[in-house]
């Protein structure tokens, strides 16, 4: 990055450190942490949409999309993470490189699946692999993405299920009561106060995706955790900068993070407590009223 | 206007999609020192580095590098991430029941134990090795405990931190590393022979490709590019053709 550092062999104490610092493999990892929080930052919104959709379909009166919503928390919760990430990802992939071949090459002859070889005809493969390499990790970043949201999606949705269930029905019969009608009662009063209930079991959630994002690696994105590992284990001097194995200072690093990340996300999550609380017919909001009054 | 322009999309995007043919993914493992690593720069680097530019520009082909974990670095390349891997990997006859090798652009070369100490026992001791190479089969079978690790950098900890007596890997990995240890580190034992030379996987299906870097091989190796480049990674007691 600076020209001082051109020759890192000759370089000692401070100036080493400095340029090893900032040598284009460190700024890679320093990268990986935008990429995990940028994952974060949309794994988050749809996740919880998907669990939105979950809980609003579990409660359906219709009996099919029933079916589907409490078919898809129960099964997506009841497979090991790992599984998912491992095998979901790849039958996803697949699909979708699937679908693109029937329509691209009609006329290929020779089969996909051979042996154990999965062959789709060049036009199909996605991304091509003629783009850029940046074209196939954005690729990797939307499938990781997708199975965050659908993984952490079931499990918001049963949270979120349980907060509509949790809601008091005398609320809700006073809506009715007022003329209200079905989705006037959702909307205007079951929606507004099932956050309360929700909160826990959410930030419960948001803590664990938190902690969830090494598993980015096994989608093939690099995330921090893959770098730290990289840019910690001892290193010859077929390196340009030799020395040995660091990876306790690089995993304490990320211990620091983490632990940054989840105090913040602990302060954020107590006011949203805090101002969802306010005027509810819970324990929480009633010692809210008796403090102001 | 609209038309000029829909017609140069087009045609931009079928010249892309025959330039789709030409282009070949290399897999690598960026983690094996001096085979294949991650330089500094964060780039692909080490002596297959070299041969795969080699190989490629002789064979007329675009070429990409890529990373992939060592554990997954076959089913990955059967599903088609990649095209070639070219990390490190011996030819075995194990190997070739699911992937077919070029010819090899690296000659066998023994596996040697390293320990801490001379009197280690690495006939039943606790002996590490990487995940899925010849050498964690080895061990498998010398009736020491394998104790596995992901990635080849992990085994040398191992040894220094004292989870293992010994670690048993190519002797051109563990040279490096024993030779700037300052005495921490030894080989132990007799070097043993397993496996065959170092040769690019590809997919059965590949018949063509495994062709072409077939015929890049042999002539890298007539006119002593390739000795060149062992010479350059290897040292000068790295084994040439």
């Amino acid at each position: 990055m600076f020209a001082s550092c051109a020759d890192p062999k000759s370089l000692e104490g401070l100036t080493w450190l400095l340029c090893y610092l900032t040598s284009g493999k460190h700024l890679d990892f320093y990268w990986s942490f935008l990429t995990v929080l940028l994952l974060l930052a949309i794994t988050a919104p749809v996740a919880l949409a998907m669990g939105f959709g979950g809980a609003m379909a579990a409660r359906s009166a219709f009996l099919p999309l029933r079916l589907i919503g409490k078919g898809y928390t129960s099964m997506v919760r009841g497979v090991p993470d790992i599984v998912f990430f491992l095998f979901f990802v790849i039958a996803l992939d697949q699909a979708i490189e699937w679908s693109v071949h029937q329509i691209r090459c009609p006329d290929w002859t020779e089969p996909i699946r051979n042996g154990l070889e999965f062959r789709v005809c060049p036009q199909a493969k996605v991304p091509l692999s003629s783009s850029a390499q940046i074209w196939h990790q954005a690729y990797g970043f939307a499938l990781a993405i997708f199975t965050f949201a659908i993984v952490f999606g079931a499990f918001a949705a049963n949270v979120l299920y349980g907060a509509m269930n949790a809601v008091p029905r005398p609320q809700l019969e006073t809506g009715e009561a007022y003329g209200m009608s079905q989705g006037q009662v959702f909307r205007r009063i079951l929606l507004p106060q099932m956050w309360v209930y929700a909160l826990p079991g959410l930030s419960n959630l948001w803590m664990i995706l938190i902690k969830a994002t090494p598993l980015l690696f096994l989608l093939g994105v690099k995330d921090i955790v893959y770098w730290a590992r990289e840019l910690g284990g001892s290193k010859t001097q077929a390196y340009e900068y030799p020395h040995p194995d660091w990876r306790l200072w690089y995993f304490l690093g990320l211990l620091v993070f983490y632990l940054l990340f989840t105090r913040l996300s602990e302060l954020v999550l107590g006011r949203i407590g805090a101002r969802l609380s306010r005027g509810q017919a819970t324990a929480a909001g009633e010692a809210m009223r008796k403090a102001g009054a | 206007m609209t038309r000029i322009a829909l017609a140069t999309a087009i045609v931009a995007l079928t010249s892309g999609l025959a330039a789709a043919q030409d282009v070949v993914r290399l897999g690598t493992e960026g983690a094996y020192p001096p085979f294949n690593l991650i330089n500094d720069q964060g780039e692909v680097a080490g002596y297959e580095r070299d041969v795969g530019d080699e190989l490629c520009k002789r064979a007329e082909l675009t070429c990409e590098w890529v990373t992939n974990d060592w554990d997954s670095i076959i089913p990955n390349l059967q599903s088609g991430n990649y095209d070639v891997i070219i990390a490190g990997m011996s030819i075995t006859d194990e190997r070739k029941e699911v992937i077919d090798f070029s010819q090899e652009y690296y000659p066998a070369v023994p596996s040697v134990y390293v320990a801490a100490s001379a009197d280690a026992d690495i006939k039943g001791g606790v002996v590490a090795a990487q995940t899925s190479t010849i050498q964690s089969a080895h061990v498998a079978e010398s009736g020491a405990t394998l104790l596995e690790f992901a990635t080849p950098d992990e085994t040398v900890a191992a040894v220094r931190n004292g989870e293992a007596v010994a670690v048993f890997a190519d002797r051109d990995f563990l040279a490096p590393i024993v030779a700037e240890s300052n005495g921490a580190l030894i080989m132990v034992g007799e070097p043993v022979s397993i496996g065959g030379g170092v040769g690019l996987g590809l997919r059965k299906s590949d018949a063509e490709l495994k062709g072409k870097l077939d015929a890049a091989i042999t002539s890298m190796k007539e006119d002593g590019t390739l000795n060149t480049l062992i010479e350059k990674h290897f040292g000068p007691e790295g084994v040439k053709f």
